[in-house]
C-alpha cells in the first residue's frame, strides 16, 4: 500500500470545519464531470445550477423561502440525532402539520379572524408532535425501532393527504384537480413585498435556530442528550433516562416539521395538493448532518441544500435537465461529507522506509 | 376456489421481491453491517433491468443487469461504511436518496410504455394438474429462484464454514480478526451480495411484477424488507414466512379494491405500512426473542488495529 492510515491522537478541529467545505467542493467537481458526461458545458451548467438562481432579488427571496423549512426541520431533527434518536419521518410529520393547519384555515368559522394564523401554528406544531409521539411512545415503551416506524408513518401520512384532497376536502370549484380550496387571506402570511414570495414565517426559523443553540449549548437537558448519544452506558450510570431523550428528540423533530408544514400552506402554497413538499423532510436529514448537528452549521447546510433545490429547478427549466438531478446532488454531497469526516479522526501517512 | 387460487398465487408473487431484498439484507446484517439503503439499491436494479429490456437484451441478461446495478450501488455504501468507517445509518440513508435520484434520472427516457413481462414457465404435466398446477407450477422463474436463494442462504449460514465465519464476524469482529479472518473483506462481500439481491428484487418489480417504469416504483418495499429482517429476528425461514404474510396483505388489499369494498382505496393502501408497524411492535415486546439471533456488532464500525 502506498499510503498508511493512522489514527489521530485527537480529533482534528480544523478537519471538522474543513470537511463540509471539502465535500462541497468535491460535489461541484463531481457535478462538472456529470454535466460534461451528459454533453453540457460544465462551467455554464454549474453557473446555471448554482449562481443564476440567486442572481436577482426574486432569486434571493426564493432561496430564503426554501432554506427556511429545511433549517427549521433540521434543527428539530438534530436534537434527536444528538442522542442517537433517528427520526427519519420528518416528511410525514410535515405533511400532517400542513394538513392540520390547512384544516383549521379552511374550516374555522370566522375566515377573517386574526386568531387564524396563531391557531394554525398551534395545529401544525401539535399535529407534527402527535405524529412523532407515535414512534416516541413505541420506542420508549415497547422498544420498537423508530427508523422504520417513522418511515411507515410517512407513507401513511402521504396516503391520508391523498385521501383528503381526492375526497372530502377536494375543492368543488377546482376543475376536478385533487386540491383543496385556497385559504382565506387571514390564514396566510402576508409577503414582505407582493413582488416576491418571501414571508415573515422565516422569523419562526430564526427563533428555532436560537432555541436550538440555547438547548444544545446552554441547557442541562441538551447536555444530557448529547452524553446519552455519545456514551449510552455512561449516561445510564449517571442516571439519565433514555426514554426522556427519546421523547424530547422525537417531539422536537415532529414540532419543527409540523410548523414547517404549516408555514408552507400558509405561505407559498395557500392550499393542499398531493405534492406539498419537494422532499424537505428527507433533505433536512442531510442538512442536519452537513451542519454537524449544530445550529450555526445547520443554517449554512440549509442554504446550501436549498440552493440545490433551486438549481435543480433552474436547469430543468432552462436546459431541460431532469429534476432528479437535485436528489443525485444531495446524495453525492452526503457521500462526500461522510467520507471527509473520516479525516477528522484519521490521517494518511507515507510509509517510512526501513 | 378460483378466488382462493388467485389470492394464493398473488401472495407468492407479491412476496418475491421482499424475499430477495430481505434475504440479502439478512446476510449483510449477519456480518454485522446495517445497510439502510435497500430502497436505493432496489430502484437502481429496477431501472437497469428495465433499461436492458428496452434496449432489446434478452430477459436473463436484463435481470442480471439489474442485479449487478444493485451490487454496484451497494459498493458505494461499502466504501463509506467499511473503508471510511462512516456512521452506517447515515451512509445507508445517503444511498437511499442517491439511488432514487439516479434511477429517476435514468428513467426519464423510459416513457410509460409497458414491456413484455417475464414469461411464466409451463412445466409439462405438473402445470396441468388441477388446482395444484396453477397454485405451484405456473410461476415465472424468479419466483422459484427466490425460494432457491432461501434454501441456499439458510444452508450457507448454518451448514457451512463460510456461514459460521460470517456469523462470527457479525458477533465479534475483534475476535475474528485476532483469529486471522479478513473481517473487512468478508463484510465487503456480504454488502455486495446484499446489493445483488436488492438488485434482483428491483428487477423483479420492473420486468415481472408491474412491467412498466414508474418513478420510485418500490413504494417503500425496501423499508418493509428491512422491517421483515427484524420481524424474522434474523432467521431465514421467518423471512420467508414474513414475506408471504406481507405479500398476502398486499393481495387482500388489491382484491378488496377489485371487489369494490366501500373503503377508500388510500386506507387499503395504508394497510401494509400499518401492518409493518403493528408487527414490529409485537416482535419488539419480546426482548429475549430479539436478542437471541441479533448480530451483536450490528452497525458498529470496525477497523483492524495494525
Amino acid at each position: 500500500m502506498p499510503l498508511r492510515i493512522e489514527q489521530r491522537q485527537e480529533p482534528s478541529a480544523q478537519m471538522r470545519i474543513a470537511a463540509p467545505v471539502i465535500a462541497t467542493v468535491l460535489t461541484f467537481l463531481a457535478g462538472s464531470v456529470l454535466f460534461a458526461a451528459l454533453g453540457y458545458d460544465p462551467l455554464a451548467t454549474l453557473y446555471a445550477f448554482f449562481v443564476a438562481p440567486i442572481n436577482s432579488i426574486n432569486g434571493l427571496s426564493e432561496w430564503l423561502l426554501k432554506a427556511s423549512p429545511l433549517i427549521l426541520i433540521a434543527c428539530g431533527l438534530a436534537v434527536g440525532f444528538r442522542a442517537n434518536i433517528w427520526n427519519i419521518g420528518a416528511e410525514g410529520q410535515l405533511i400532517i402539520g400542513a394538513v392540520a393547519a390547512c384544516g383549521v384555515g379552511l374550516f374555522y368559522p370566522d375566515p377573517e379572524s386574526p386568531l387564524l394564523i396563531p391557531l394554525m401554528f398551534l395545529a401544525g406544531a401539535g399535529a407534527g408532535m402527535a405524529w412523532a409521539a407515535i414512534p416516541a411512545f413505541l420506542r420508549a415503551r415497547m422498544n420498537t425501532n423508530e427508523i422504520l416506524v417513522t418511515l411507515m408513518l410517512t407513507y401513511i401520512a402521504t396516503l391520508l393527504l391523498s385521501f383528503l384532497v381526492h375526497g372530502p376536502w377536494r375543492d368543488p370549484a377546482g376543475f376536478n384537480y385533487p386540491q383543496t380550496a385556497l385559504l382565506p387571506a387571514a390564514a396566510m402570511f402576508e409577503p414582505f413585498d407582493y413582488a416576491y414570495r418571501l414571508n415573515p414565517s422565516i422569523f419562526i426559523t430564526v427563533v428555532a435556530v436560537v432555541m436550538m443553540w440555547l438547548f444544545t449549548d446552554r441547557s442541562f437537558l441538551g447536555y444530557k442528550m448529547s452524553v446519552s448519544g455519545a456514551a449510552p452506558l455512561a449516561a445510564r450510570y449517571a442516571g439519565f433516562r433514555e426514554s426522556s431523550a427519546v421523547w424530547t428528540g422525537l417531539l422536537a423533530g415532529g414540532a419543527a416539521a409540523g410548523i414547517a408544514g404549516m408555514a408552507e400552506v400558509a405561505g407559498p402554497l395557500g392550499q393542499l395538493s398531493p405534492q406539498i413538499s419537494p422532499g424537505y423532510g428527507f433533505a433536512a436529514i442531510i442538512v442536519a448532518f452537513i451542519g454537524r448537528l449544530n445550529a450555526f452549521g445547520i443554517v449554512l447546510g440549509g442554504l446550501l441544500m436549498s440552493l440545490l433545490f433551486l438549481g435543480g429547478e433552474t436547469v430543468q427549466m432552462t436546459l431541460g435537465l431532469p429534476a432528479a438531478l437535485t436528489r443525485i446532488f444531495q446524495g453525492i454531497l452526503l457521500f462526500f461529507l461522510l467520507a471527509a469526516d473520516f479525516f477528522i479522526y484519521y490521517r494518511l501517512r507515507l510509509p517510512e522506509h526501513a | 376456489m378460483d378466488l382462493f387460487i388467485a389470492i394464493f398465487t398473488g401472495t407468492i408473487i407479491a412476496a418475491t421481491p421482499l424475499i430477495f431484498a430481505a434475504l440479502g439484507e439478512l446476510v449483510v446484517e449477519k456480518s454485522g453491517v446495517l445497510n439502510l439503503g435497500l430502497e436505493g439499491m432496489m430502484l437502481m436494479g429496477a431501472a437497469f433491468a428495465f433499461w436492458a429490456v428496452i434496449a432489446g437484451l434478452p430477459m436473463p441478461v436484463a435481470i442480471a443487469a439489474g442485479a449487478l446495478a444493485g451490487a454496484a450501488t451497494s459498493l458505494l455504501f461499502g466504501v463509506l461504511a467499511l473503508t471510511f468507517l462512516t456512521n452506517q445509518y447515515a451512509a445507508g440513508l445517503a444511498l437511499a436518496i442517491f439511488g432514487s435520484g439516479v434511477s429517476a434520472f435514468l428513467g426519464r427516457g423510459f416513457g410509460s410504455a409497458p414491456i413484455d413481462a417475464l414469461k411464466r414457465v409451463h412445466i409439462p404435466f405438473l402445470s396441468d394438474i388441477p388446482v395444484i398446477g396453477p397454485m405451484f407450477f405456473r410461476f415465472d422463474p424468479m419466483v422459484y429462484l427466490a425460494i432457491a436463494m432461501f434454501g441456499l442462504i439458510a444452508w450457507f449460514l448454518y451448514r457451512t464454514k463460510g456461514g459460521l465465519i460470517l456469523r462470527t464476524i457479525g458477533e465479534s469482529p475483534e475476535t475474528s480478526h485476532a483469529i486471522g479472518y479478513p473481517v473487512i473483506r468478508i463484510r465487503y462481500l456480504a454488502v455486495l451480495f446484499g446489493g445483488l439481491m436488492a438488485g434482483l428484487a428491483g428487477a423483479y418489480l420492473s420486468v415481472a411484477y408491474t412491467p412498466l417504469w414508474v418513478e420510485n416504483m418500490t413504494a417503500g418495499k425496501g423499508w418493509i424488507s428491512l422491517a421483515l429482517v427484524v420481524f424474522a429476528t434474523w432467521r431465514p425461514l421467518r423471512v420467508l414466512i414474513g414475506a408471504w404474510l406481507f405479500g398476502g396483505m398486499t393481495i387482500l388489499q388489491l382484491q378488496g379494491q377489485a371487489l369494490g369494498i366501500a373503503v377508500p382505496s388510500e386506507l387499503l393502501s395504508a394497510l401494509p405500512y400499518l401492518a409493518t408497524i403493528i408487527v414490529l411492535v409485537i416482535i419488539s415486546q419480546n426482548r429475549q426473542l430479539l436478542t437471541l439471533h441479533f448480530p451483536a456488532s450490528l452497525a458498529k464500525p470496525f477497523r483492524a488495529a495494525s
